[in-house]
């Protein structure tokens, strides 16, 4: 850890300003990455602007959906009364992640923005291009059992490690930023990035912008009665998805009338599934129909030396998470 | 005995300082003037330390002392002829590095973070070396130990197995556990002159610390006192002193201060030990009916190439079964790593995990029942020692932990039994640890009001040594458990051994029961009455009447020659059903019933909580735990909590523990056996042999975790 400044931030105006004044300043929400990663000498900062003053901490209706502030904590998100009662995939998916206490801290923003938990990545003493641009990949013939089956490159094969991220992305939800130019939104879907010759940038935030929301549309509570968010793991609780599987569905009857569907642990980025989504369209909710979607879903993988096992636990937590939202 | 009150429920003595905050643990006391010591890793993993460049650290802001191999004021017992030589890893005594991680350099400021910071300011040249630390790759490099137990051993004829008409031969696979307790190792250090020093340290044995610290600084134990009331788990991590606590020493030395060393979490995974990478192979061999023909043992585990770290991996082999022939061999791999520790359980965990795999596996090719199988082959006397049993109660261990199972709903065809979409299954493990017993010495004090307090210099890692003691002496003296106060962790108290071994009940229960005992002696003399009189003693007037101000006996009490004539072990049968999802391979324990035969229980409260801790420890050597290696650097990828998974509460089910509780007539007065190691010796082949009940899929490679069980065909 280096001797860094800290001040704290009361409006939004002023914390882009610190970014774009210093290089080296990063925004401090929840801290439960932020100061892992300070403490690991694998991010030093020269400041920390504490954004926890800023308002940004709402969850209210709106015509378009529900606004989730960024500074809303995980908690506060997955106990909240309107997300449990239209959005319910997503209170599963924050309460499948972390521990209590740090959900009790973590906040959306912070969630979204979490370096991926790769070990080659946390270790300075190890090779990492997300770390050290150039410096090789440990990973891709390392102990790589936790690791990326889809989109991955040369240069990276790491996975984000986020729970939350995979409901948003299969919500369809709306990120909002502002920077220095002004505000702007990003679909969910394109806010995280597949590393390619970058995998140093996880995302397209620009480094001076703050994510201010999220937004959830209205359209998306139609998945309300039918979603399930099943989390594979190497222990009950406390742990990383080995494969997580968020699932939604619209029923009539027995009937898919629409579906929503993505994975995490398997990419850089939360994995949403639109062809195996438009082929459930219409289709009768049966473990054959589910099969196939599974099926789908994981054409162009490519596993590693230790995660070969995900290649039979992907499909067949699809079909369970499937299974168990339809019921 | 009469045993009046042990065996009753007692709560913690200590439980409400422990959960109010009230206890100092070993890294809170505040002493003035305390400094922080934080350890630089060598990032190499064999070679030589060319220089160091310490000039950025040594010019932070409040750094007192950067302390490297080239500027290292010398410990008289890390050098060459030493009167008592310390054994292993001596801190920045030379310039070579043995793995990766290795302290190379020691940073002492005024505070936490500034130490921090200016240890990563130091900077190292290496000469590095080729290393080795791929234990399958080395494996051929296996060296037999040099101490007599571990020497090949053969009654009968060896690999007689291969003859018989029922063959199983496998090999099983543990990997490095950490002992990972939830208290980080740390040492605070002061001298008084210099001859003297005060030690509050995490550490299972004050005696054993005094006399290491002593040894190595060339000084009179008298003037080494060391301080460890409360330990926040340590299962066998403190046994020894460790390479940190001689340099927090060292370094208060050199700094004049109090010096305060906490290992991080990531340095506990190097530094501490651990249960070392272990690859066994069981030969069995039976006949028809299910009588074993032979049994073989070999046993494969990882040391360090600075020193030599043995365990019994294949001693249970010898005694557990009746076999007319049986051998063992174990050999150790010398690997660029740190040095293992004896863990929870230690060797015995290990062995018992494939021997008892192997027999479970055998009763599928005999389709016999496994508890049918283990009765075919019950011992009633030691065949390895051909002695007697001091006591032994396994049958009923069987007996009871298949009825609350419920073992009589165990399909006999693998993978055929079901509820819902989770496929179900029962195993059983059993293990065996010896009892001991050493010497130990107790003070009591008896004051006028009444009360008594004992002092012996034992710990408590967590078992609730205090309580059972107290009970004890409640039990001997015939007054109430409120009035007696025991005492322990401190090395001016008269001397016990470490706490490991599961050996504390044994040994310190039968001096705080001969003490008591010398007590009452005393008093009757007192009365006038004869020193066996067993009439009623009114402790609360007895010194008020003769005016003294208090009575202070010292007691030795020590076996005699039992273990010469005996056999004495605590045996253990574990029962698990578990559930297993077949399309996620999510193994999960719903019940185990740990039944023990530890002879006497003197706290069914404590001792409960043990076999349930224990049990816990199974399921993380089962189902979780593992520290993962990457050889091409010689480092720990998953070195921390997040990612080397211990169990959380949601993967502990319902636990029930089971004594057998009948005295032991021989190992001691109080006539217990011991519990800490056999609480988890057999947790882990009872749950994998479930797992393969529920699923016919055998795996041999702990731990257990989902991808296996779906790529294990
Ligand atoms: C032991 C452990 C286990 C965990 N297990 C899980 C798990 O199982 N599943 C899971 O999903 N997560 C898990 N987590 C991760 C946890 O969810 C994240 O640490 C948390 O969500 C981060 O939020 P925060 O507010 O604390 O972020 P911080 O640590 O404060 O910040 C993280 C990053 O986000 C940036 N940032 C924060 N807010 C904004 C904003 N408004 N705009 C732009 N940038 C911003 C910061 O600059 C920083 O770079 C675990 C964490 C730990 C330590």
């Amino acid at each position: 850890m280096n001797p860094f400044n800290y001040s704290r931030s009361s409006a939004a105006a002023g914390a882009i300003q610190s970014l774009v004044k210093e290089p080296q300043a990063h925004l401090l929400a929840g801290g439960t990455n932020l100061i892992d990663l300070i403490k690991m000498g694998v991010v030093a900062p020269e400041r920390l602007v504490d954004i926890n003053p800023l308002p940004l901490k709402s969850v209210e209706k709106t015509a378009a959906g529900l606004h989730i502030g960024a500074l809303a904590t995980n908690s506060e998100v997955a106990d909240h009364p309107l997300v449990l009662q239209d959005y319910p995939l997503l209170s599963l998916a924050i309460n499948a992640g972390a521990s209590p206490q740090l959900r009790n801290m973590a906040t959306v923003g912070g969630n979204m923005m979490q370096r991926t938990r790769c070990n080659y990545f946390f270790d300075t003493a190890m090779p990492c291009n997300k770390r050290v641009p150039g410096s090789g990949c440990g990973a891709l013939e390392g102990y790589n059992r936790m690791h990326a089956l889809f989109g991955a490159s040369d240069h990276c094969i790491a996975v984000n490690p986020s729970d939350m991220n995979i409901a948003m992305v299969a919500l369809g939800a709306v990120v909002h930023v502002r920077g220095p130019k002004g505000e702007r939104t990003i679909p969910f879907g394109e806010f995280h990035r597949l590393p390619g010759d970058h995998p140093e940038k996880d995302n397209t935030l620009e480094r001076t912008e703050l994510i201010t929301a999220v937004e959830l549309p209205a359209s998306a509570a139609a998945f309300r009665n039918h979603s399930h968010y099943l989390k594979v793991r190497d222990r009950s609780s406390y742990a990383f998805a080995l494969v997580s599987v968020a699932a939604a569905l619209d029923m009539d009857g027995t009937t898919i009338k629409g579906a929503r569907l993505a994975m995490g642990g398997v990419a850089h980025k939360p994995w949403r599934l639109h062809e195996p989504e438009a082929f459930l369209k219409g289709k009768p909710a049966t473990e054959a129909t589910f099969r196939q979607a599974a099926e789908i879903a994981m054409q162009g993988a490519k596993a590693y030396r230790y995660n070969k096992f995900k290649l039979t636990l992907a499909p067949n937590a699809i079909l369970l998470a499937l299974q168990t939202a339809s019921a | 005995m009469k045993h009046d009150m042990i065996g009753d429920p007692l709560n913690r003595v200590d439980g409400r300082l422990k959960v109010t905050g009230g206890a100092t643990y070993s890294g809170e006391y505040k002493i003035p003037g305390l400094t922080y010591g934080v350890l630089v890793p060598a990032t190499i993993t064999s070679g030589t330390l060319v220089s160091m460049d310490t000039k950025a650290a040594e010019r932070a802001p409040g750094v007192l002392a950067v302390i490297t191999p080239f500027n290292a004021p010398k410990v008289p017992g890390f050098q060459p002829g030493a009167a008592k030589p310390v054994k292993g890893l001596k801190l920045f005594n030379d310039d070579q590095v043995h793995f990766n991680g290795q302290p190379i350099a020691l940073v002492v400021a005024e505070t936490f973070e500034r130490a921090t910071y200016a240890a990563s300011l130091v900077k190292a040249t290496y000469k590095a070396a080729p290393f080795e630390t791929d234990f399958h790759k080395n494996f051929d490099k296996g060296v037999v130990p040099n101490e007599g137990k571990y020497k090949d051993y053969v009654r009968g004829e060896a690999d007689a197995y291969k003859n018989a008409p029922v063959i199983v031969e496998q090999d099983y696979m543990l990997p490095s556990e950490m002992h990972n307790p939830m208290e980080l190792h740390v040492t605070i250090a002061f001298w008084d002159g210099d001859d003297k020093v005060t030690l509050y340290t995490k550490s299972q044995g004050v005696i054993g610390s005094q006399r290491a610290i002593a040894g190595a600084f060339g000084l009179d134990p008298a003037n080494v006192q060391i301080n460890s009331r409360f330990v926040g788990g340590a299962f066998g991590s403190s046994l020894r002193t460790w390479p940190h606590e001689f340099a927090a020493v060292q370094a208060a030395k050199l700094v004049k201060r109090p010096v305060k060393l906490t290992l991080t979490r990531e340095q506990m995974f190097t530094l501490v030990g651990y249960r070392p990478l272990t690859i066994q192979k069981i030969g069995l061999g039976a006949a028809a009916d299910g009588k074993l023909v032979g049994i073989t043992h070999e046993s494969h585990s990882q040391t360090a190439v600075y020193e030599e770290f043995t365990e019994n991996a294949v001693n249970v082999s010898r005694f557990l079964y009746a076999s007319p022939n049986a051998n063992t061999r174990y050999k150790v791999v010398p690997l660029n790593v740190g040095v293992p520790a004896p863990m929870r359980g230690p060797g015995e965990a290990t062995g018992s995990f494939a021997l008892e795999s192997a027999l479970d596996e055998l009763s599928y090719k005999l389709k016999l029942d496994p508890i049918e199988l283990r009765l075919r082959n019950y011992t009633y006397t030691d065949p390895e020692r051909n002695l007697p049993w001091s006591s032994k109660f396994l049958k009923e261990c069987y007996q009871q932990g298949s009825e609350r199972i419920g073992w009589d709903k165990r399909p006999a065809e693998p993978g055929t039994l079901r509820d819902g979409e989770w496929m179900v299954g029962y195993g059983i493990g059993c293990g065996a640890f010896g009892a001991y017993r050493s010497k130990t010495s107790a003070k009591i004090k008896l004051l006028p009001d009444g009360t008594v307090n004992i002092q012996s210099a034992t710990s408590d890692i967590g078992p609730g040594t205090a309580t059972s003691m107290t009970l004890i002496a409640a039990d001997t003296l015939g007054i109430p458990a409120d009035k007696i106060t025991f005492e322990l962790g401190n090395s001016s108290f008269p001397v016990a051994p470490t706490q490991g071994g599961s050996q504390t009940c044994s040994s310190v229960g039968s001096a705080v029961h001969d003490v008591c005992v010398a007590l009452k002696q005393k008093l009757n003399s007192l009365a006038g009455l004869p020193t066996d009189s067993t009439a009623a003693i009114d402790y609360s007037s007895i010194l008020q009447k003769l005016n003294l101000p208090v009575l202070e006996l010292t007691q030795d009490s020590q076996a005699g020659d039992e273990a010469k004539n005996y056999s004495m072990y605590s045996f253990s049968a574990h029962f698990a059903q578990v559930y297993v999802h077949p399309l996620t391979g999510v193994v999960k324990v719903k019940k185990l019933v740990a039944v023990v035969d530890g002879g006497k229980i003197v706290n069914r409260k404590t001792a409960s909580s043990q076999m349930i801790g224990g049990a816990v420890g199974g399921l993380g050597m089962v189902l979780t735990e593992e520290a993962v290696f990457d050889d091409r650097y010689g480092r720990y990828v998953n070195g921390n909590f997040a990612d080397y998974h211990v169990p959380v509460n949601a993967d502990v089910p319902d636990i029930e523990a089971i004594f057998i509780d009948k005295p032991d007539p021989i190992i001691n007065p109080v006539g217990s056996k011991g519990l800490g190691e056999i609480s988890l010796i057999g947790v882990a082949a009872a749950v994998a042999n479930a797992v393969y009940n529920a699923t016919g899929k055998r795996i041999r490679e702990l731990p257990i975790t989902p991808d296996k069980i779906l790529t294990t065909t």
